[in-house]
């Protein structure tokens, strides 16, 4: 590769400086294509980690008195899985696609503010890093994915027996500290962009779901972390300077946690799902050859469901002794959240209906998305009612409820936007053979891990045990789903091997594959630094469907524009 | 137009059967955890919630998943397909999807609130008997305020009467739970919730931990045994007896000297050998841990051991939080060599390896000598 470059203003040859070669170009861009492609590898990469710490749980569980792991060393595993997989795989990986596709989506060149979209991203790595390096030294957080106060103190208790007294929890406070930094930074540029760089002609009510989504999101993000923030740091004051906010002997109250991490992390759960149900509304259409049947119901359902979602928080703690008429406001609430979720479901189901399916490996992760996320929305319903909540949270029915959510609903969701966007990042498409393949493994795996912890949760079974013992019916179940993690994690070697070969040497994309609807497929895959030669004129939701099809052109058809 | 042999089969009717066969399996599988298997008015009403959602998601599981197999068959691409017709919605049946899981989400909430308040209330008659169930890490300690007496492991309740939890911890935060005869209620420092429930046949229940409270979580059970009312009541009289002093010379006179002089009574109380009935609030030698454990800056820990009380041990079915069953008749330290000793019995394991047996509980202490646990084990196992 030349180390030399001549400059286009005074045609002298120089020595490239560091950030036009090939890694410090990567290093110091500010481009949201570059940062959304380091985005999504960096989440990835985390996913793989969350991943592995997921198959060492489900071995350690596969049997009765499993003697894999040390309990100390089990405590470590299922926090880091939850805190990885949460803070370090689905939102960078959900914002890796915001980054990348939203500026094209909107007809714009860039974010609107580039080097604060870098600072994102770098805060997201070392954020990431730093919890990690956790292990390195022998103390990786081992409190729980939500460190329960006063659990995670430095000390607690009449007997001065210590709890936390480690690093484990300072690793964890202020890698999720700085989390919230790049996560803050990332949401104001998403909404700033989104309010103001649209293409002409680009009305708020002709943005793809994606970038609705992508906006909700970041509103929730923006009013969800501080709460966070203030939990975090109280805690590193319990820890380090003699507070005592969570310590009940000192006039100090354990729920104050619960409420304020909390109040952070039901919206958190729309975060990680909102712009997942962007994706699915972009690919269910265009594998339809159908508009999104009802574009306002969808989009306005999102919003609700971000308002709503500031006021559900204390279902988590229907067990803690909350009275009555407080519960019965949080379950009235949680039963209006359901709402537009079903409406949602419904209008992905319309859209299908009547449609002309292609089953490329995109949509059927959007399809399988729907039947999981189904599943998850209602075993969701059945932790809502108080009284049954009172027998089954924190049991193995809420696991498998998060992870119908989670795993059926984010992470198919996220396959289906790689398999989706991989041509248009790339130039190249991803096999179509090896994804159909990923898919049925995932599909079978999915439920074949998930789907026995609701009967496990109804037997009994608590979360969080790093054993159990052979005489309580629980160990048939446990296996399944420990192959089931099995089935889930070939899958996912299956799509390594998929990636790396396809980016080698995969079929030629060119710029629209799919024969797509949406402004990043007319341009070049990939595109330009710019994007855009020219910003696209945009007169309905489907810019580049009426561009394709001028006779037929959403514009022209009254019932588009309602 | 042939008339067809069988009228459709009803989507609903199809779900309902198919919830009801699930229904009985459900109850039929599962062990001692089982929340569908129940012996008390509380966990029934939670599972009678639980059948009438189970029935609903049934229903809605079936029609969509129906729905969405059935566009994918029946819209899938076949050569010479025409474009779809281009439906950007269509307001009226919008209203109707978003009406309709409203008005059914809203009878749901119906029922929850009502049972909500009826599984929370306090029990407006009936006798009833008051238990502070007490979290430690990793077992639960029981004291009976009426009666001012301890135990560990093993809750004894009478059948057919109410039980009022008062629910203290001066740790970490736990939750108690009897799947069988009641859900959950955290136990957090400085709340003291409460919790009613009552069994309505005699047996034996598992209760479990349920929140998240540190390495030995798992390790972190309790037997629940529903006995009749009289002997209950012999139970409470035995309970408030002191230990039982081993006659001179045996076995477990020598149990009795290594527990006084050695590194045990450090942590564990017995009444009648390191703690003496009849001081002011605690006739038997048993101490209201809400009140004597409660403020570290007057901790007594003559009142307040950080261990289980052992004076009753032998009577307990289950051993340091469940980790062993408390196989008494097993165990025959005067007969049997430490080996054979060490391979039946469980309180023998447990006293040769704690630490082996349950990582990280706060037993941690010197290698007992074969003697010793020889000894140890005659000794506890005679206070029954």
């Amino acid at each position: 590769m030349a180390t030399q470059v001549i400059d286009t203003t005074t045609t002298v040859v120089r020595r490239k400086t560091f950030s036009e070669t090939y890694i410090g170009e990567w290093i110091t861009t500010t481009d949201h294509k570059k940062l959304g492609i380091m985005y999504l590898v960096t989440g990835f990469f985390f996913f793989l980690v969350g991943g592995m710490e997921a198959l060492l749980i489900r071995t350690q569980l596969a049997f009765p008195d499993g003697k894999v792991l040390t309990p100390q060393e089990y405590d470590s595993i299922f926090t880091m899985h939850g805190t990885t997989m949460i803070f370090l795989f689905v939102i960078p990986v959900l914002v890796g696609f915001g980054n990348y596709i939203v500026p094209l989506m909107i007809g714009a060149r860039d974010m609107a503010f580039p080097r604060l979209n870098a600072f994102g991203y770098w805060g997201l790595l070392f954020g990431g890093l730093f919890l990690q390096a956790s292990f390195a030294v022998g103390s990786a957080p081992d409190g729980g994915w939500f460190m329960y106060a006063p659990l995670s103190e430095a000390a607690c208790g009449v007997h001065a027996v210590s709890c936390t007294p480690g690093m484990n929890a300072d690793f964890w406070i202020l890698g999720v500290l700085m989390l919230g930094i790049s996560s803050i930074a990332g949401s104001v540029n998403f909404v700033v962009t989104i309010l103001k760089l649209r293409a002409p002609g680009m009305s708020i009510n002709r943005m793809p779901i994606f970038a609705w989504m992508t906006l909700v999101t970041s509103f929730l993000l923006l009013f969800a972390l501080p709460s966070l923030t203030t939990a975090s740091v109280l805690l590193l004051l319990d820890r380090h300077l003699g507070t005592h906010f969570y310590q009940y002997a000192s006039g100090g109250d354990p729920l104050l946690w619960q409420h304020l991490f909390w109040s952070f992390g039901h919206p958190e759960v729309y975060i990680l799902i909102l712009p997942a149900f962007g994706i699915i509304s972009e690919v269910l259409p265009v594998f339809s050859r159908k508009p999104l049947f009802g574009y306002t119901f969808v989009a306005w359902s999102g919003v609700a469901i971000g308002f709503l979602s500031f006021t559900v928080w204390a279902h988590h703690m229907f067990a803690v002794g909350l009275p009555p008429l407080a519960q019965a406001f949080f379950a009235t609430s949680t039963t209006l959240i359901a709402i537009p979720t079903a409406v949602k479901i419904f209008n992905w189901l319309g859209t299908v209906y009547g449609g002309k399916l292609k089953f490329d490996v995109p949509m059927l992760f959007a399809l399988g998305f729907v039947a999981m996320f189904l599943i998850g929305g209602l075993n969701g319903v059945a932790l809502a009612i108080v009284p049954v909540d009172y027998q089954l949270t924190d049991t193995y029915f809420v696991v498998a409820h998060i992870h119908y959510v989670l795993f059926g609903g984010s992470a198919f969701a996220i396959f289906a936007g790689v398999f989706y966007w991989f041509p248009k990042m790339t130039g190249k498409m991803l096999n179509a053979t090896l994804g159909k393949i990923q898919f049925w493994l995932f599909l079978i795996g999915v439920n074949l891990t998930f789907f026995p912890m609701h009967l496990l949760g109804l037997f009994g079974m608590p979360r969080r045990q790093w054993t159990y013992a052979g005489n309580l019916g629980w160990n048939d179940l446990n296996l399944m789903a420990s192959i089931g993690a099995l089935i889930i994690g070939i899958g996912v070697m299956v799509f390594l091997y998929n990636f790396f070969t396809s980016l080698k040497s995969g079929q030629p994309a060119g710029s629209d594959p799919w024969d797509a609807f949406t402004l990043e497929w007319d341009t070049t895959s990939p595109p330009k630094k710019y994007n855009f030669l020219t910003i696209p004129v945009v007169r309905s939701r489907r810019p580049f469907f009426d561009k394709k099809y001028p006779e037929i052109a959403d514009w022209k058809s009254k019932e588009a524009m309602h | 137009m042939r008339k067809p042999v069988f009228r459709k089969p009803r989507r609903w009717l199809l779900a309902v059967t198919t919830s009801v066969l699930a229904a009985i399996f459900l109850s039929a599988c599962g062990g001692q955890g089982n929340i569908l298997d129940t012996y008390g008015p509380i966990a029934g009403q939670e599972r009678t919630l639980f059948y009438i959602i189970l029935a609903i998601a049934t229903v809605v599981f079936v029609g969509v998943e129906g729905a969405l197999v059935y566009s994918i068959i029946r819209f899938r691409e076949r050569p010479g397909m025409p474009n779809p017709r281009q439906i950007h919605g269509n307001l009226t049946i919008e209203m109707i999807w978003t009406a309709v899981p409203a008005i059914i989400l809203f009878i749901t909430l119906g029922f929850t609130i009502q049972t909500l308040f009826a599984v929370d209330a306090a029990p407006a008659s009936g006798s009833m008997v008051t238990v502070e169930a007490v979290g430690h890490q990793w077992w639960w300690e029981f004291y009976y305020p009426e009666y001012k007496i301890t135990t560990a492991d093993s809750l004894y309740i009478p059948v057919n009467t109410n039980i009022k939890v008062e629910l203290y911890s001066n740790n970490v935060i736990h939750s108690f739970w009897v799947p069988q005869l009641t859900g959950k209620t955290d136990v957090i420092p400085g709340h003291n919730n409460v919790k009613y429930f009552s069994a309505n046949q005699t047996g034996t229940y598992i209760g479990e931990c349920a929140e998240y409270c540190g390495t030995e979580h798992a390790n972190m059970k309790f037997n629940v045994v529903v006995v009749q009312p009289d002997q209950f009541n012999t139970w409470v009289t035995t309970q408030q007896q002191a230990a039982v002093t081993p006659a001179k010379g045996s076995l477990a006179a020598q149990g009795e000297q290594i527990f006084a002089n050695g590194v045990c009574s450090g942590c564990h109380g017995i009444v009648g050998v390191n703690i003496q009935p009849g001081a002011a609030g605690s006739p038997y030698g048993y101490y209201d841990p809400s009140v004597y454990c409660n403020d570290p800056n007057t901790l007594d820990t003559t009142k307040c051991k950080i261990g289980p009380n052992l004076t009753h041990f032998g009577s307990r079915s289950l051993i340091a939080g469940g980790v062993l069953t408390n196989n008494a008749a097993d165990c025959q330290p005067e007969t049997e060599t430490f080996q054979q000793l060490l391979r039946t019995c469980n309180l023998a394991k447990w006293l040769n390896d704690p630490q082996g047996i349950k990582p990280g509980n706060d037993m941690v202490i010197n290698q007992l000598t074969p003697d010793q646990i020889k000894a140890l084990v005659a000794y506890l196992e005679s206070l029954k």
